[in-house]
């Protein structure tokens, strides 16, 4: 049984992403008794394979062509669906990161296959592989299997798997490019610059704390307590996406998957419910509190310390013993 | 310029959730509704196109007799008029077969533009509108923080991970997802409200799209859904306000040490 894992790269470098979902693969495999080769498109990426190679793989299957030298939907489509063709593997796992989420459902569909994205992990239960993925913004987790035949595309979400578990190879495994003749596909569209917003004025990445506030704050008038609370305590302000899409705080304070990445000794989670946007962003803090008052929000599932009721009486009251603490 | 706005409705955000008896769904009896967040701003960014470039913006929504409330909404809002897809067989559909009926329904208009949220709070697929155009052979673009309208062309901002972005040019017609935040969506007017009820929301059942209950069987089966285990031992402090924030600076500087 062959399984596949698309390997994702920008700029010369591998994402993060591929290596967690090599160690799925590799589970898998484990499982199912079936090999892991990770599939890599581009041009000029025989260091990416090589680095590939380096691992615990069956093989490193390329595809290199100038069609491929940007990411493009068409293109990316049209290498898998011969890459696929050719070499029929059973599995083909991506992590589910916002390239994957471009291209994924197009292959899909051109294959006339389902995708079951955004996995959290998965069992394998008498030879059937079940997918456990959330809904709901993660407050209800959902069992899924396929009910077609391979191949079958999976896309994991970041964190899903540690890449640190991934095994290596004694020595560097086969690699093998896959000839295939893009020329005749047309390529739609045509990616522009790359381009951050404007210089990141914050970084909160090394911050020790943070204070994050979500929608529960309900008015951009309210963020004074926010800013109160994180005098007291010594701590930057963050703060989940629909806070920075109403404006009240700037985008560099976001934390989550289209914001900043942290992982503070304290994190307060204030009236956030605990999307799995923001969760990717902040989960490796090493103390979580939140206030929410939402009993079933996803936010308690990761926490440490948690308070439910009315962040208008907390916070307050909580300045307050922070002050007294100090005098 | 004709544009398509695809959307869904979905239960309201921060509402405490149930489980139905079998395990197989929510319990979505007594739930309030509302349009997939996504999608209200897929919808604002289609009606500030036709202000600025004229035209017609249709929705579209697949989903039981309730979902005329979301339509009538973006009606409301300013759209000219609705597509309401609904049929028993429309039931339980997974992100390709939504997105087969769609395109099955969507095949009968012609169109510049379709535009749809990057995905839906309920299951969150982040797959429909990607699936619906390579059904249609649009070319595409996902998670738009921006759209320029030039010659018979879009440039449009994607917004990749971590504070970056890309401009991508595309021919149109073409499918766009959106991200949230792109505008400040409208609300209704009274004047809207009332000029909504005038306007056409025609229904299309499966016989209409000319499609069989038979194509439509699923190709991911959903076998049950759960309240996740936690992932830590969350600690619940209660009280009074004054005695939840004593006991947890209390907490934070002796057991986690970080005051």
């Amino acid at each position: 049984m062959k399984i596949f894992v698309l390997a994702e790269h920008r700029d010369g470098k591998l994402n993060r992403a591929t290596w967690e979902v090599i160690v799925a693969g590799q589970h898998l495999a484990a499982h199912l008794k079936g090999s892991v080769s990770a599939v890599l498109l581009g041009r000029d990426i025989r260091g990416l394979a090589e680095e590939l190679a380096a691992k615990r793989l069956h093989e490193v299957l390329v595809v290199e062509d100038e069609r491929l030298a940007e990411y493009t939907p068409d293109g990316y489509t049209a290498a898998l669906i011969e890459v696929i063709r050719q070499e029929a593997p059973a599995f083909v796992l991506m992590s589910h990161t916002y390239q994957a989420r471009d291209f994924a459902p197009k292959l899909a569909a051109a294959l006339g296959k389902a995708l079951i994205s955004d996995c959290l992990g998965y069992r394998v239960d008498d030879g059937t592989v079940i997918y456990t993925r959330p809904i709901f913004q993660g407050k209800i987790h959902a069992d899924v299997r396929f009910a077609d035949d391979p191949p079958y595309l999976v896309t994991f979400q970041a964190g899903a798997f540690r890449a640190d578990e991934i095994e290596a190879a004694s020595e560097p495994v086969p690699i093998r490019a896959i000839p295939i003749d893009l020329s005749p596909v047309p390529i739609r569209t045509r990616p522009l610059e790359v381009f951050r917003e404007a210089k990141q004025a914050v970084d909160l990445s090394s911050a020790e704390r943070i204070v994050a506030v979500g929608r529960g704050i309900k008015s951009e008038e309210n963020l004074a307590l926010i800013r109160q609370l994180a005098e007291a305590l010594n701590a930057e302000i963050g703060a989940s996406r629909p806070v920075c899409d109403s404006g009240w705080l700037p985008m560099d304070r976001q934390i989550g998957s289209s914001g900043q990445t942290v992982s503070p000794k304290l994190y307060l989670a204030i009236g956030i419910s605990g999307a799995i946007q923001h969760v990717v962003g902040m989960k490796g803090s090493r103390t979580i509190v939140a206030i929410n008052k939402d009993p079933e929000a996803p936010i308690f599932d990761i926490a440490d310390y948690g308070i439910v009721g009315d962040l208008f009486e907390i916070v307050p009251a909580l300045i307050k013993a922070l002050k007294q603490l100090r005098e | 310029m004709k544009i398509i706005v695809c959307l869904k409705q979905v239960p309201k955000r921060d509402l405490a959730l149930r489980l139905n008896e079998a395990g197989t769904w929510i319990a979505e009896a007594d739930l309030s509704w509302e349009i997939n967040e996504p999608d209200a701003y897929a919808l604002e960014e289609a009606l500030r196109l036709k202000e600025r470039l004229g035209g017609e913006v249709i929705v579209c929504s697949l989903g039981p007799a309730r979902v005329e409330q979301a339509l009538r909404e973006a009606l409301a809002k300013g759209a000219d008029r609705a597509l309401h897809l609904l049929d028993p067989a429309f039931e339980g559909l997974d992100a390709f077969n939504t997105a087969r009926v769609l395109a099955e329904a969507l095949r009968r208009e012609s169109f510049d533009l379709i535009l749809t949220g990057l995905q839906s709070d309920d299951h969150g697929y982040a797959q429909t509108g990607v699936i619906l155009a390579e059904l249609l052979g649009l070319p595409h673009a996902t998670i738009v923080m921006q759209i320029e309208v030039l010659d018979g062309r879009l440039k449009v901002k994607r917004e990749l991970e971590a504070g970056w972005f890309q401009w991508v040019e595309l021919p149109l017609p073409a499918l766009l997802t959106i991200q949230s935040g792109i505008n400040q969506p409208r609300y209704a007017t009274l004047k809207g409200i009332m000029g909504a009820k005038k306007k056409e929301i025609r229904r299309l059942a499966l016989a209409d799209l000319g499609l069989s209950a038979q194509e439509l069987r699923n190709k991911q089966e959903l076998m049950r859904v759960f309240f996740p285990t936690k992932a830590k031992r969350t600690e619940f402090l209660e009280g009074t306000p004054e005695e939840i924030a004593a006991r947890l600076v209390e907490k934070l500087r002796y057991e986690a040490k970080v005051l």
